[in-house]
């Protein structure tokens, strides 16, 4: 069930940025545009209607079959009335830029490294947008689904001991 | 009380010729003897394997037997580094840091499927070996090894230890394997 007076809220606001209202997983989750996500997530974050304190977590994805095939997905509590929220935006894939909310949460700091790490979305103004988790030199981002699952430089495994 | 006899064995003498007040061998095999009864080794444990090789180093299994009680937590004093558990790429290189660091006689287990081989994780992230970075001289296979396979794969290195040259760290041989694997010792510096 979602949480009408919150969506409410957020199409009264929002209006045509708010794409999709649904609930997934006992969780109410709103798919916005990506010109309002920093809007959405700052007025979640700031207002008292809301009052979401806590983001949960921040992670990409890849449905390559998609129009918008990169994806931004954030996770917002409110402590007090223990409400969760569950933000989704989607990017085209010649252009993953969006706006960083290191300025509204530092948390967000390595989950957008990480974002950044293996989906290769870029988060504008975040302070240090490196790799976190791989080695350094890696020049692809591998949780893209454009890689074949296994290691594609191994050189030491023979599909004939592995029933294949 | 009834007192029962114990029979201990010792380390027998190297081949050699014994006489009458004097016994005489060559040099290599003295010093192989104590250096196969005296390795100390560097636990590297990232995961599984070094529980398993916790157990190995308890009053159960003991590797204390074979002359190895003293863990070695600095490279500066070991013989033999352990690398038990899944080594990521990004850990290869302290790995091959921890083998540098190391000084000369120094040998190296891959315990289980992961150090040896990459295991399970054939993946972007995890180097498929160990022997992608340092040189290997036994590999214990197994997902976990049990403590016997350890300590099976420990007298190995044992072995080796045991028969190895006193010229062979000084070997071409020897000096190439390590440039291949992109590490140069102090005197190979000096000369290029």
């Amino acid at each position: 069930m979602t949480d009408q007076p919150l969506t409410d809220l957020l199409r009264n606001r929002f209006a045509a940025g708010i794409l999709v209202v649904e609930n997934t997983s006992d969780m109410t989750t709103v798919t916005v545009s990506k010109e309002i996500i920093h809007d959405v997530i700052m007025y979640l974050h700031e207002s008292p209607e809301t009052g979401f304190g806590f983001l949960t977590t921040l992670c990409g994805i890849h449905y390559p079959d998609q129009p918008l095939p990169f994806g931004v997905i954030y996770h917002l509590h409110n402590m007090e009335k223990n409400i969760r929220i569950r933000v989704k935006t989607f990017l085209p894939a010649d252009n993953l830029h969006i706006p960083t909310v290191t300025d509204l949460f530092s948390g967000a700091n390595w989950m957008e490294r990480e974002t950044y790490d293996f989906y290769g979305i870029l988060f504008d103004g975040h302070p240090n947008l490196i790799r976190i988790l791989n080695v350094e030199y890696l020049d692809y981002f591998p949780m893209r689904k454009e890689y074949p699952l296994e290691d594609p430089t191994r050189e030491d495994k023979d599909n004939r001991f592995f029933g294949r | 009380m009834e007192t029962t006899k114990k029979t201990y064995t010792r380390v027998d003498p190297p081949e050699g010729v014994a006489g009458a007040g004097y016994f005489a061998t060559t040099l290599d095999r003295v010093i192989g003897l104590a250096r196969k009864n005296s390795i100390w080794p560097l636990p590297f444990a990232t995961s599984c394997c070094g529980i398993e090789f916790m157990a190995t180093m308890g009053a159960h299994y003991d590797l204390a037997r074979f002359g190895s009680e003293r863990l070695s937590f600095s490279p500066r004093q070991a013989d033999l580094l352990m690398v038990m558990g899944t080594i990521a790429k990004k850990m290869g290189p302290v790995v091959q840091q921890v083998y540098v660091q190391m000084a000369e006689p120094r040998w190296v287990i891959a315990v289980g499927a992961c150090a040896a081989s990459g295991g399970i994780f054939d993946t972007y992230s995890v180097l498929q070996g160990i022997d992608r970075v340092v040189p290997v001289d036994v590999y214990v296979p197994g997902c976990p090894p049990r403590p016997e396979q350890i300590i099976d794969g420990f007298m190995r290195v044992q072995d080796l230890a045991a028969t190895e040259s006193l010229r062979r760290r000084y070997s071409e041989e020897y000096k190439a394997l390590l440039r291949s694997y992109g590490i140069f010792t102090t005197d190979q510096q000096d000369t290029m």
